[in-house]
């Protein structure tokens, strides 16, 4: 298979979905691009079905919180193609009021868990995820601990305060 | 009248079997919930958590070097291996080139590591499956490696070994002599376990064909590591994105070829060996590097040793500022993935410029590798899921993180 650039997957990808690749970067030679939602699901079923590109394994799955974006809440999504010896980031940003995203589990089994990881820490519900539930946390917990506004310890205890070390 | 077989009372019947959080075959503390028809397993449902200690939350309220210790407590069979791929996940971050003679050294350090690491899951295997004795001689040469840890960095098992840029200090004479005597003290005793493993029938009978898997399932389930290895796919991170110096080593990369418990238990075997190789390989060429390099020159954010911190106004003015977390880093991302133990270790870092991560995801192998237990212990019997799960090498540390 033939040595095949950044760039070429992204003529690819801008030639199957026009108007969906966004945000396109390369962070320490690391193809990232953003998308919406909707065309999500579709672009990484194509990543992985397209023979000449063959991202078929799904390395990484997480969420990061940007308080003062306009959509706040990112899905990272972190693919590798074997054969070409490539990785590649994605990312989806959602609103807070409506952390909705379509599930990859139909795509790789191995979703499963990081997409319960990443609603138990960012509360992004995964639509048509088999079995969401929290994970490392407890079931009867409110809180999405991950999201920035929710403080590191409990603000009301006072033996820690150490201001000088950022807690 | 009503008959004793019609009296339901001896009608087959499912039982709930609670293995775990604190059975002595789980190795750490996560339960299993299996649905038992006599011995055979119908269902099963794992929880994790029990040990989550929220490292990702606290890593953001910390300055990059607090962050090593966190790292050493994920897998801590193999700390060494954590605290490298950080540490390099920040100097790839910062855009830092590293000496040779640090690379050597480091991997030195990593690969004694995942030796001790495969020790300990191969020989739990072994206890698993009734055999003590080859645990008891493992276990001895773990010891020796911890000594090696212990000379170098002065701790045994949560190492914090190393540091942005390079060690604290330089490998003592000491180290390098224990290094070199375990190189030849530990092949005959690894011979002797193999022998007592590779061609025992009972072992074999325990371990063939149970929880196979094929390369499409470990794919899917994005296994790697020598779980994937064991069922024929010859991924390892050290071959195909070579980080440190690793691409200045010849090895070989063993796979198996049905995946189940006695090939992994094989292809950890041969890890070891491939891993004896690369640390004689990295003695040899650490002969021909200048002696007593052991960081780069990158004073703004190389935490310099305490010696020089007492003697040295520089020393002590970087110290304070590294100390505090006024190094300069770009507001960046990096996804950096070492081959660690049990597969892929991956830190993903998202920087804004201050004092600590904005976000630091781990891509823990053990929590990836962990889910589809359930899938690969249904069907099967009770015996069998104790041995699947000793030879996935799940480390309850990595698991919750």
């Amino acid at each position: 298979m033939g040595v095949i650039t950044n760039q070429g997957i992204l003529d690819k990808l801008n030639a199957q979905f026009p108007d969906a690749i966004q945000d396109v970067s390369e962070p320490k030679g690391l193809l990232t691009f953003a998308t919406g939602r909707e065309k999500l699901p579709e672009i990484i079923r194509f990543l992985k079905e397209d023979a000449s590109l063959a991202f078929r394994f799904l390395t990484d799955l997480t969420g990061v919180h940007y308080p003062d974006r306009e959509l706040p809440l990112g899905v990272v999504y972190h693919l590798q193609s074997m054969a070409l010896n490539r990785r590649l980031r994605i990312k989806a940003f959602l609103p807070l009021n409506d952390p909705r995203i379509e599930t990859l589990t139909n795509l790789f089994p191995g979703a499963n868990w990081m997409e319960r990881e990443t609603y138990d820490f960012f509360g992004i519900i995964f639509e048509g995820h088999p079995d969401l539930r929290r994970i490392l946390n407890m079931d009867d917990m409110v809180a999405f601990p991950m999201r920035k506004e929710f403080p590191l310890e409990d603000p009301n205890r006072r033996d820690k305060n150490d201001d000088f070390f950022g807690r | 009248m009503t008959t004793f077989l019609e009296d339901k009372a001896l009608q087959k019947d499912i039982t709930t079997l609670n293995l775990g959080p604190t059975h002595p075959a789980t190795h750490g503390v996560f339960q299993n919930v299996l649905k038992m028809d006599g011995e055979r397993i119908v269902s099963a449902d794992p929880t994790i958590g029990y040990i989550h200690r929220a490292f990702e939350k606290i890593a953001e309220h910390r300055p990059f070097y607090q962050i090593t210790p966190l790292t050493d407590r994920l897998n801590y069979c193999s700390a060494p291996i954590n605290n490298m791929g950080w540490h390099m996940t920040v100097e790839k971050m910062l855009g830092l080139e590293l000496p040779k003679r640090v690379d050597y050294l480091r991997v030195i350090v990593m690969e004694l590591s995942r030796i001790a690491d495969h020790l300990i899951c191969n020989g739990i295997l072994g206890v698993d499956s009734g055999a003590y004795s080859g645990f008891l001689y493992l276990f001895e040469e773990r010891e020796k490696i911890y000594d090696i840890f212990e000379e170098i960095c002065g701790a045994r098992l949560t190492t914090n070994v190393g540091r942005i840029g390079g060690f604290e200090r330089d490998f003592s004479d000491k180290a390098f002599d224990r290094i070199r005597q375990f190189l030849k003290e530990f092949p005959p005793v690894m011979k002797d376990f193999e022998k007592l493993f590779n061609r025992n029938r009972i072992f074999i009978d325990r371990c063939t064909g149970v929880s196979p898997i094929t390369v499409e399932q470990a794919l899917g389930y994005s296994w790697t590591g020598p779980l994937l290895r064991a069922a024929g796919l010859d991924y390892d991170v050290r071959v195909l994105e070579p980080y440190s110096s690793y691409d200045d080593f010849e090895f070989e990369v063993p796979v198996g070829t049905s995946g189940d418990c006695y090939d992994r238990f094989i292809v950890r075997n041969e890890e070891i060996w491939q891993s004896l190789r690369i640390i004689e390989q990295a003695l040899e060429k650490l002969k021909k590097e200048p002696e007593g390099l052991f960081h780069a020159h990158v004073p703004e954010f190389y935490l310099p040793p305490k010696q020089e911190v007492y003697n040295n106004m520089e020393a002590l003015i970087y110290h304070f500022k590294i100390v505090m977390g006024e190094i300069e880093n770009p507001a960046t991302e990096v996804y950096h993935a070492v081959e660690g133990a049990n597969g892929e270790l991956g830190f993903y870092l998202v920087t804004d410029g201050g004092r600590s991560p904005f976000r630091l995801h781990f891509r823990r192998p053990s929590f990836i590798n962990y889910q589809a237990y359930p899938d690969l212990i249904i069907g099967g019997l009770l015996s069998d899921a104790i041995l699947t799960m000793s030879s996935m090498n799940v480390i309850a540390g990595e698991l919750d993180a």
